[in-house]
């Protein structure tokens, strides 16, 4: 089951495309990274998602051949907005009673275990909370609907580094205790390294990177080598971004798998995420990458370029 | 708890008793308000009903107050409209709360459905007791007596259904302007703006539409009656009114700007220019609504109102429906 397949998917706001061309297929039990500039239709492609907002063009399904927004979709995928938006005149009780009148299902044993835990008062209002709390309780009302799919945009942006890691904290526990799938966007990659298992990179509104970390670190590599060489070798061994010093170059490339030899006079280094996000990024137009897919029936991904 | 909640989410969505709480909860306090507002009026029009009905007169409040107090109260709708139903989804959409409200498993539109529903009852049903307690109070002044038409411009839509009506519609107004502006002061503005348009329109125009007038010869109608325009005819012609005043010139009638002057020496006599015009075979034919039609225009009101807030809450719900960012 794929908990995010988009085909083809575009969205546009006026006469401005968000997303467009965007061929996807998330598969079940990841903790995928949604990663891309500012601008690159993070938000839009969460939106569209949880059925806040239909595509122009192109099909999305969610959680399996489910619609968006249809009220199994609602079901199963809880979502955090960016700043975690709560009522700030209701107290933290009342937003947990809301939360538990708003769906069928809702834990309110965990969810106020979860915030005595967090030392979080539930006759506080919600406005009064700090935002590392507000981002808690917002967390503990998705986690409490006990979904299938947990979808986070940008969670951690307005958090300090020590929130951030309970935040961070409660996701990884709720992973371990009910083996949900979480989608987390941010534009810090950083955040997301330690966590993620699985990788999607944005840019100008499609897909350009998409894969597990493991696959993606495991068929990129970092050659290392003089600068004269690297124009020769560039063309040959599918480079995705090239370092250029005065005497030597990095070059990372696209590998079949180790067996690729490496050129007399390099040496190859493995790649990290961050590397490997950094290079992507920086040449958004000359890189594309099919990403594994283990859904039988979607297609790779790729960017129409 | 079952691993996959989604797979009997088919069967039975939540249920709608759930959202009652919730919209409870968010709009007490503006209920409140509403209470509140409608609470001082009421207490104000129960003291003068009073006082009319057991003293024959008020000691503040008729004549020149009657227009002051009514054209107060005129404001209660729009306000209503404004701070009762413009929020409701501008204030979600302001500050973000949608993007929470509207993921949750109860569904956008059965939301938006299970929150304007009530409030739309409960802002007409206690409009329609205020305009039903402002008939009361005002209704001895409303007569003969003070020479006041049912169908006054100023009471009309205060009065009973038209004033629940109009209530009604404000919040609708302000609903829909919510959903389409994002923004809660400026929908609150476009509702009293978008309110008060209609409210004018309706009275300038609409409301004389609502039956055809009845046409009579008689020169003096009931004071309650409305009088809506008179016109003089001849075998059954219309006649212009400056062949009138050609035909009363000729007799020593003046007419200018300010009405119709007999010179001395005249030969009308005794007679007022109108007999004269009767005399020499001249109609005067007035067209009006007899103030028995009160209640048919009242309910005629109501309904197109009632159709229109129907409409425009349903654009909002299908808005919500359609496109949330």
């Amino acid at each position: 089951m794929n908990v995010i397949e988009a085909n083809g998917l575009g969205k546009r706001y006026g006469s401005t495309w968000a997303l467009s061309g965007c061929t996807l297929a998330i598969p079940d039990g990841h903790v995928v990274a949604l990663v891309g500039p500012n601008g690159a239709g993070k938000t839009t492609l969460l939106n569209l998602a949880v059925g806040l907002t239909a595509p122009s063009t192109g099909t999305l399904t969610v959680l399996g051949d489910t619609r968006p927004g249809s009220r199994t979709a609602l079901d199963g995928i809880a979502f955090v907005a960016q700043d975690a938006p709560l009522y700030k005149n209701l107290s933290v009780a009342e937003m947990l009673h809301l939360t538990r009148n708003l769906n069928r299902h809702f834990d309110q044993g965990y969810a106020k275990v979860r915030l005595d835990e967090l030392g979080i008062p539930l006759d506080r209002k919600a406005g009064k909370l700090s935002g590392g709390q507000q981002a808690q309780v917002a967390l503990t009302l998705a986690l409490g609907r006990r979904p299938r799919l947990l979808v986070l945009d940008e969670p951690m942006s307005s958090l300090d580094p020590l929130a951030r890691h309970d935040f961070m904290a409660t996701v990884m526990t709720a992973i371990a205790d009910d083996g949900l799938s979480v989608v987390l966007s941010s534009h810090v990659l950083a955040e997301l390294e330690r966590v993620a298992d699985y990788f999607v990179l944005l840019s100008g509104g499609s897909v350009q990177v998409a894969g597990e970390v493991d696959d993606l670190l495991a068929c990129h590599r970092v050659l290392t080598g003089p600068a004269a060489e690297a124009d020769r070798y560039a063309e040959r061994l599918g480079v995705v971004h090239a370092w250029r010093g005065e005497a030597q170059a990095h070059l990372l490339v696209r590998t079949n798998g180790s067996a690729d030899p490496v050129p007399p006079g390099w040496e190859a280094h493995p790649v990290s995420l961050e590397e490997l996000t950094l290079a992507y990024m920086r040449d958004p137009g000359a890189a594309s990458l099919p990403g594994p897919v283990r859904a039988g029936h979607a297609e790779p991904t790729q960017v129409a370029k | 708890m079952p691993a996959q909640p989604g797979r009997d989410a088919r069967a039975r969505p939540v249920p709608w008793r759930k959202m009652g709480w919730v919209t409870w909860r968010q709009h007490r306090l503006t209920l409140a308000g509403v209470v509140a507002v409608l609470g001082v009026a009421s207490v104000y029009l129960y003291i003068t009903g009073e006082q009319l009905r057991h003293q024959g007169f008020v000691s503040y409040g008729a004549g020149t107050g009657l227009t002051l107090t009514a054209a107060l109260f005129q404001v209660i709708p729009p306000l209503i409209g404004a701070f009762v139903g413009a929020p409701v989804l501008a204030r979600e959409l302001e500050t973000g709360t949608f993007r929470f409200t509207w993921t949750q498993g109860f569904g956008r539109a059965r939301w938006t459905i299970g929150t304007l529903a009530p409030l739309a009852l409960g802002v007409t049903v206690l409009a329609g007791a205020f305009g039903f307690l402002f008939s009361w109070s005002y209704g001895p002044q409303i007569g003969v007596k003070y020479g006041l038409s049912p169908f006054a411009g100023l009471t009309f839509d205060l009065r009973d259904v038209a004033f629940a009506g109009w209530t009604l519609v404000a919040f609708a107004i302000g609903v829909l302007a919510g959903m389409l502006i994002r923004r809660v002061v400026a929908a609150m503005f476009a509702t009293m703006v978008a309110w008060s348009a209609l409210a004018v329109v309706t009275g300038a125009f609409l409301r004389r539409h609502y039956e055809a007038p009845l046409v009579t010869s008689k020169l003096n109608l009931a004071s309650t009656d409305w009088n809506m325009s008179s016109s003089w005819t001849r075998d059954g012609k219309r006649v212009s009114s400056s062949t009138i005043n050609q035909v009363l010139e000729k007799v020593g009638v003046q007419v200018n700007g300010h009405g119709q002057s007999v010179v001395k020496g005249s030969p009308l006599g005794n007679m007022s220019p109108t007999q004269y015009l009767i005399h020499h075979g001249f109609t005067q034919l007035t067209s009006y609504q007899p103030a028995s039609r009160f209640w048919p225009f009242q309910w005629i009101e109501g309904g197109w109102l009632l159709a229109l807030s129907l409409l425009l809450m349903t654009a909002a719900v299908w808005l919500v429906h359609r496109r949330a960012v």
